[in-house]
């Protein structure tokens, strides 16, 4: 057991809880203001669900002995989880941290289905989700899977969390549909100061999603702290240029999806590249998550707020890269092509294709067992009112003293008629 | 009595507030609104999707004036609320039947 490290380690799980509350910030400016808080509600009810699923059973299918693709029962509610210690700091504390991750992750999903997804069965959705499919890769990669023997490198979950979440988002636009809106009205955002606050927010917990995953106050921490701090600066700087060659204008939406592209890209790579190295990772990230944004407006493929191009790609460009920039000589562990180790990149490759065929099936099941439960969808009326006012009975703006002073849904029976016995 | 209401420029309205106040017009409401007439607009760029706002961000000042008072209200308005590039706004002017004050009660003499 090490003080410093229990030190950090309190510190880093709290900084990373704080990034769910700041994802709520940055998906929820990017809605229209009547799914406001529907959106952001998206987001922290992960903090309850998938964090009471957790600590019951997720914990332990991702973290016990098991066998190679996951883990066992033998922790089941926490059991034989105590003051001892796990690696240098307490079990407990181990525990907890890792639970902040699952938790995060779940919510990265709702950007793809925000808008028109019923909450009811998002609910289900995402606590089944985090048990079914973050486990078993979560233990692919750091409960001692097949993943890690075959010496894949993830420093923090590009491949866990990022490309798993990605490829869960798409399948669930795919699955669900597109808003009824789409691409026919303007679907603007109604408060691109809440995004930008999101990203802040997101890079300073970052530090602990990161710096953190050294799982002690070491060397390791500390590089995986620089490099966190110098990706999205490149990705930042790329983006810019980007947007002002093919518009002239710089948006304020771009700045904040491009830091959260930087930190997604060097997420897998934190602790294993140098400090350079990771300021090109993230300039050469801005590219195809750039791209891949203005393509997806294209299509008809509603990924709302492009958790696909912003986690997907950049989670799956952040994995590939960590074989290409990994240096042994830094991290210990494994070079990658740049340093004279080029299998470490078909390693990083079959960790990327694995998770990928694997999230994407499994996402695809539990949508579609879900949706013989629950309807996915509200009825048509309630995306017109706003899933504020038809799945919440509450909205994010009241101007005025008045219920007449409502937004658009008002004059729907039955939301009003909910307002009106609330009121009595 | 008239109805004046003058759909403004976002800046202008507190200069056509002075400029109505020193004819002893002190009464008025205030609406953002928004519109276009022969203002092109602009262009808006979320996410690469670039979006046409035609519709642009105007005030829209409604005060009723006693008849004597009408041409110099207007006069005031148009001047203080002039630039001389297209959206500037317009003023048009209603007949106002009757008027109450709520408090007193009391019916405004025409």
């Amino acid at each position: 057991m090490n003080q410093a490290d229990t030190a950090w380690m309190l510190v880093s799980t709290a900084l990373v809880l704080l990034m769910t509350p700041a994802l709520a910030f940055f998906y929820g400016g990017l809605v229209r203001s009547k799914n406001a808080l529907n959106t952001m509600m998206m987001s922290f009810i992960s903090l309850g669900f998938v964090g009471v699923a957790w600590a019951i059973v997720g914990y332990s299918l991702s973290f016990s002995a098991g066998g190679n693709y996951i883990g066992d029962l033998s922790r089941l509610g926490l059991k034989g989880v105590g003051l001892e210690a796990q690696g240098t700091i307490p079990h407990y504390l181990f525990m907890a941290y890792q639970g902040t991750f699952c938790i995060i992750t779940a919510a990265l999903i709702s950007g793809a289905i925000v808008e028109r997804m019923r909450f009811s069965a998002y609910v289900i959705f995402i606590t089944l989700w985090s048990v079914v499919v973050y486990a078993p890769i979560a233990h692919w990669v750091w409960g001692g899977g097949w993943l890690s023997k075959m010496g894949a490198l993830d420093f923090a979950g590009g491949t866990v969390v990022h490309v798993n979440a990605g490829i869960a988002a798409l399948v669930a636009a795919i699955v669900i549909g597109k808003r009824k809106d789409y691409p026919s009205s303007s679907l603007l955002p109604h408060n691109v100061p809440f995004t930008l606050l999101g990203a802040g927010l997101l890079w300073f917990g970052w530090f602990g999603f990161n710096a953190g995953s050294a799982l002690a106050a070491s060397p390791s921490a500390a590089l995986a702290f620089t490099t966190t701090f110098l990706a999205p600066m490149g990705t930042l700087v790329v983006w810019t240029l980007l947007d002002y060659m093919r518009s002239g204008k710089p948006t304020a939406v771009g700045c904040a999806t491009a830091i959260v592209v930087g930190l997604v890209a060097i997420t897998p790579a934190a602790g294993f590249v140098g400090p350079m190295s990771a300021l090109a990772l993230g300039a050469i990230a801005a590219v195809p998550s750039y791209f891949g944004i203005l393509f997806r407006t294209k299509t008809s493929l509603d990924d709302s707020l492009d958790v696909v191009a912003a986690h997907g790609v950049g989670g799956t460009v952040g994995a590939l890269l960590t074989g290409v920039f990994a240096q042994k000589a830094l991290n210990g562990t494994a070079d990658g092509l740049l340093f004279g180790n080029p299998a470490q990149l078909g390693i990083q490759a079959t960790a990327v294709a694995a998770t990928i065929v694997y999230s994407g099936i499994m996402s695809f099941v539990l949508l579609k067992l879900v949706g013989a439960i629950v309807p996915l969808r509200g009825a048509a009326d309630d995306e017109d009112a706003g899933i504020d006012l038809s799945n919440h009975g509450e909205e994010a703006y009241v101007h005025g003293e008045s219920t007449a002073m409502g937004g658009p849904g008002m004059h729907l029976k039955s939301s009003a008629t909910a307002l009106r016995s609330e009121m009595a | 009595m008239k109805l004046i209401k003058a759909i403004i420029r976002p800046n202008k309205v507190d200069e056509v507030k002075e400029a109505l106040s020193k004819v002893q017009i002190a009464g008025m409401t205030v609406t953002e609104v928004r519109g276009h007439g022969r203002q092109k607009g602009h262009t808006a760029v979320y996410r690469g999707r670039e979006y046409e706002v035609t519709l642009l961000p105007k005030m829209q000042i409604e005060t009723v004036v006693p008849d004597h008072l009408m041409e110099t209200a207007i006069q005031a308005i148009i001047t203080a609320a002039r630039t001389g590039e297209i959206g500037d706004g317009r003023v048009f002017v209603l007949p106002v039947q009757e008027g109450y004050n709520i408090r007193t009660g009391e019916k405004d003499a025409l």
